[in-house]
């Protein structure tokens, strides 16, 4: 007996024989198709010789056939079952509707969005007051393992990223600047240039992006897969305050750790400055530090430090934020994280400039 | 000639940090059989399920389907095996991107076969044959109930009506009624299609109501396989406290 499908056709009918199933059918669809359309307009048909037939080959039969039965059909119980099946579906399957949405429509959906998660992140702040004021008159209650868990996960642990990123990058404007300054005869304002735009700008903007990109994605991805798991439900039924105990601590846990990391960081990109201008300028260290001082206010560690302290609390509130709105599924997930970093980036650098605008005449020798 | 046995597993054995979990463990199941795999919990039921999907690359052994050994390198025999089997996860684990309609359509797209028309019809036939509405295509799986996500759990595994259904606790967490149409859809497949199915279940209603044999895991190893009436009379501690006085509704 063969296992492959096969069709004959006889005079004034349709033998069909072999093993009518989706898997011994798909090296020889298009062939099989071909002919079943060609024997469209035969009234005979007989199935007695089919060894198997499973509801794709039936969805085809029943295609074939016009979405009726033929007048003269020959088919064992077994078979005419499967076939009744195909033939209970309704007749005409409505399409699965995708709905079309024109421009106007995304721009608004896209606006509402954003409007919808800044009352969100607004509600999480307001929510955080209330928690900070119940833990003022609660004091037993504040999560101080979870606190300093993640002043060690976002601060400790991160040490050696932002030192690395921040040396290269103190290197890097040294040594681009000393090229420019020593066509000049300037050699001596390397000082000025490396303190102010490191310590006042580069140090508390490039550690907020590797935080957004370290940290707030953990973050977010964290909270997401608690909901996802549900374990976030399991907390409220115990009677525990999911913000206190998950949110809260994650956000002051951060926005303590960035002003040292913004510290540690300024630091390490100002020795690897002083480095480059020892080799391209012979500029000795003892005299870099000595001047360090004079040409930068401490003014300029002060924004830079509460820079610091903005910057964790945006990345954090963000990140928690897109967190705690994680649908249940994988795609949610990942989308949910993309837009904490993306949009944590964004506000800290909106932040930056509104920083810069306000602190425009301070610090400035 | 006769023909290879669907499952064949030769002195597989497998350890996990250290500890055996599988131990020169031998299996046969020929084409038409239902086999309900019983084992205590944490006996390595699922694990064995594992190993015979290939997830789980035994340490020592050999596992072999429709006599094609799993570690077969030709790429496109190892695809053309994977879609003679379906397998039911115990958790469902739907794709929770995809609607339903898309979870169960998923299998039969990935053919690059079959056009849009006749896969909306197969899938409507799958949602009607696991007993929902077509309406219920539409929803996403973190919508339905647990008993939903079992059926379109198995809609899906049955999309390419597979000569081998692996199930994994299919009928745990649905209601009385709802498991024994289960039990009567999976039947009737099994011989329109002359199915193989190999299930891990506790619950002894649908082992009654569906297993032609059964296999006890147990010390690491098959203890006992055969005819349902056979393996009831096995001496050994978990065969006689499992099924304790159950042991003749079974019969």
């Amino acid at each position: 007996m063969s296992t492959s499908p096969r069709l004959l056709v006889e005079p004034g009918r349709v033998v069909l024989s072999g093993c009518w199933t989706l898997a011994e059918m798909l090296p020889q669809l298009p062939a099989l198709e071909a002919e079943l359309v060609a024997c469209a307009g035969h009234n005979e048909w007989d199935l007695s010789a089919i060894s198997r037939l499973d509801s794709a080959a039936a969805v085809l039969l029943w295609r074939t056939w016009g979405a009726r039965w033929p007048v003269g059909l020959v088919a064992d119980d077994l078979h005419r079952q499967v076939l009744e099946r195909v033939a209970d579906l309704p007749l005409e399957i409505a399409e699965q509707a995708r709905p079309r949405r024109r421009f106007p429509e995304m721009v608004g959906a896209l606006l509402l969005k954003a409007v919808g998660n800044l009352r969100g992140m607004i509600a999480l702040f307001g929510q955080l007051l209330l928690d900070v004021a119940y833990l003022v008159r609660h004091p037993q209650d504040v999560p101080w393992k979870e606190f300093t868990a993640n002043v060690y996960k976002a601060g400790a642990q991160a040490l050696a990223v932002t030192a690395l990123v921040g040396f290269l990058i103190g290197v890097t404007i040294s040594y681009l600047s000393a090229l420019q300054l020593k066509s000049f005869g300037a050699d001596l304002f390397i000082v000025n240039i490396l303190g102010i735009s490191i310590i006042r700008e580069l140090g508390p903007v490039l550690v907020a992006v590797l935080v957004a990109g370290r940290s707030g994605s953990a973050m977010t991805a964290q909270i997401g897969v608690m909901r996802v798991t549900e374990e976030i439900d399991v907390l409220s039924t115990m009677g525990i305050s999911r913000t206190i105990r998950v949110v809260l601590p994650k956000i002051f846990g951060l926005t303590v750790a960035m002003p040292l990391l913004v510290l540690w960081t300024s630091a390490v990109a100002l020795f690897g400055g002083m480095l480059a201008a020892l080799l391209q300028l012979d500029l000795s260290f003892a005299y870099f530090v000595d001047n360090l001082p004079r040409a930068v206010p401490v003014a300029n560690l002060v924004i830079g430090l509460s820079k610091g302290v903005v910057f964790g609390f945006v990345i954090a509130i963000v990140a928690c934020h897109f967190g705690l709105h994680v649908k249940p599924n994988t795609e949610s997930l990942s989308a949910s994280t993309t837009s904490a970093v993306v949009t944590a980036i964004t506000t800290v650098i909106l932040f930056d400039a509104i920083f810069a605008v306000f602190t425009r005449n301070i610090g400035v020798p | 000639m006769k023909p290879s046995p669907v499952i064949e597993l030769n002195g597989v054995g497998v350890s996990f940090g250290g500890k055996a979990v599988h131990h020169d463990l031998s299996l046969r199941v020929e084409e038409g059989q239902i086999v309900g795999l019983l084992g205590g919990s944490g006996s390595g039921k699922t694990t064995l399920l594992r190993e015979i999907l290939g997830l789980l690359q035994p340490d020592a052994g050999t596992v072999r389907l429709f006599g094609i050994d799993l570690n077969e390198p030709d790429v496109d025999r190892q695809r053309n095996l994977r879609r003679r089997l379906g397998m039911l996860f115990q958790q469902g684990a739907l794709f929770s991107a995809l609607s339903v309609f898309d979870n169960i359509a998923f299998p039969l797209r990935e053919l690059r076969c079959l056009d849009a028309d006749w896969i909306r019809r197969l899938v409507h036939l799958k949602l009607a044959m696991v007993g929902l509405e077509p309406a219920h295509g539409k929803l996403m799986p973190a919508e339905l109930s647990g008993g939903m996500v079992k059926r379109v759990a198995l809609a899906r595994a049955l999309a390419l009506e597979p000569e081998l259904l692996l199930l994994d606790e299919p009928t745990a967490g649905l209601d009385p009624d709802r498991s024994q149409n289960f039990v009567e859809l999976v039947g009737s497949l099994q011989r329109e299609l002359g199915l193989t199915v190999v299930m891990v279940t506790h619950d002894l209603n649908t082992l009654a109501g569906l297993a032609t044999h059964v296999a006890v895991l147990a010390d690491q190893r098959i203890i006992a396989f055969g005819p349902k009436a056979e393996v009831m009379t096995v001496d050994h501690p978990f065969v006689t406290g499992f099924f304790g006085a159950d042991r003749r509704k079974l019969l």
